[in-house]
């Protein structure tokens, strides 16, 4: 494998990994929001 | 004049992450937590319900990657285990501690901040219990392992409980005794025909250690209190009669199986049939009891 192959390869490795993070982050962010929302139902309702 | 140039090392990939999590012994124990939860008497929001059981499933995750973490060296030396991201060298040592560790805190701080602090508790204890405690320090020690570490398994339904109510009872107690006793017969007969693999491995087995005739006469014994802790939620009336029905039917195959194993012994390239059977049965018995129990606590 030339240098260059492996660069490629690496980078291809990030883009992927990267994508999956962005793609969690998001899920937690709208996650996060859920449960507050839940929340601060419950803390009414009580 | 030469020059050196340092291997250029591939990041690992996000699917070699999250193998590091062992997807499939998660499924079990997303399962017991979240019938745990359901068996609660008290209702949780689904959004709350659904964060708890991705907080069991992280911080089971969370132990896994620190297990493989630990256990590189063995996992290289078995067959089962040397696909795994560290022995095939698709990952190093130290991404998968860092993930371990990360995933182990993130899925305790959520749990925390969204669920309340006896859920938060009891997975911090389940997960150092299966590190430190099955993977660090019994793992290599004593055939013993798998009776003490077997507990690290058993949390889930009680943390589901505990995610649900805040508190901890007898039914959930009786749900953690059950998977705690069924653990020996479960891995015992796995260990009964992956017996070359441990003994290559170093790793201290029953069969490796004392032999296949004293470890068929443990699955047989340890399958007894098995079966009491399953049925006795019913006649302590913390469950109906679905639960109970099923508990005593599929227990007793479990037992019918377990001593088939427990009176034979193998002959030379025995194919283990009986022994395959159990533990295949023995994942599909937990399976059914604890969806018996939300049945039962549904139609009550």
């Amino acid at each position: 494998m030339t240098d260059k192959d492996s660069t490629a390869l690496i980078r291809a490795r990030q883009k992927a990994r990267a994508r999956v993070m962005a793609l969690l982050l998001g899920a937690f962010v709208i996650l996060v929001f859920a449960i507050s929302i839940v929340k601060i139902q419950i803390g009414h309702a009580g | 004049m030469t020059t050196t140039t340092a291997p250029i090392t591939l990041p690992a990939d996000w699917r070699d992450f999250l193998a590091l999590t062992k997807p499939r012994v998660m499924t079990l124990v997303v399962f017991t937590g979240l019938c745990g939860m359901l068996a609660a008497p008290v209702p949780i929001h689904p959004i709350l319900g659904f964060t708890a059981i991705l907080c069991i499933a992280l911080g089971a995750g969370a132990a896994g990657a620190l297990n493989q973490w630990y256990e590189a060296d063995l996992d290289s030396k078995m067959k089962r285990t040397q696909k795994r991201p560290l022995p095939a060298g698709r990952m190093d040592r130290q991404s998968a501690l860092h993930f371990g560790v990360g995933l182990a805190g993130f899925s305790l701080a959520l749990m925390y901040f969204a669920i309340n602090l006896a859920a938060t508790l009891i997975l911090a204890v389940s997960i150092l219990f299966y590190v430190f405690v099955y993977t660090i320090w019994l793992k290599r020690r004593t055939p013993q392992n798998i009776v003490i570490g077997g507990a690290a398994g058993a949390f889930p339904p009680l943390i589901g409980w505990a995610a649900a109510t805040g508190d901890v009872a007898l039914l959930p107690v009786l749900l953690f005794a059950l998977i705690f006793l069924w653990t020996p017969p479960h891995f015992w007969a796995l260990a009964l025909f992956v017996k070359t693999d441990y003994a290559n491995a170093g790793v201290p087995m029953l069969p490796v250690v004392a032999g296949e005739r004293t470890t068929r006469t443990q699955i047989g014994l340890y399958t007894l209190p098995m079966v009491a802790a399953a049925i006795l939620p019913w006649p302590l009336g913390l469950t109906g009669a679905i639960y109970g029905g099923a508990a005593v039917l599929l227990s007793a195959v479990f037992l019918a199986m377990a001593v088939q194993v427990a009176l034979r012994s193998s002959v030379p390239d025995d194919a283990m049939l009986p022994e395959k059977r159990l533990f295949k049965y023995s994942i599909l018995y937990l399976f059914l009891m604890f969806g018996a129990l939300v049945v039962d606590r549904w139609l009550a």
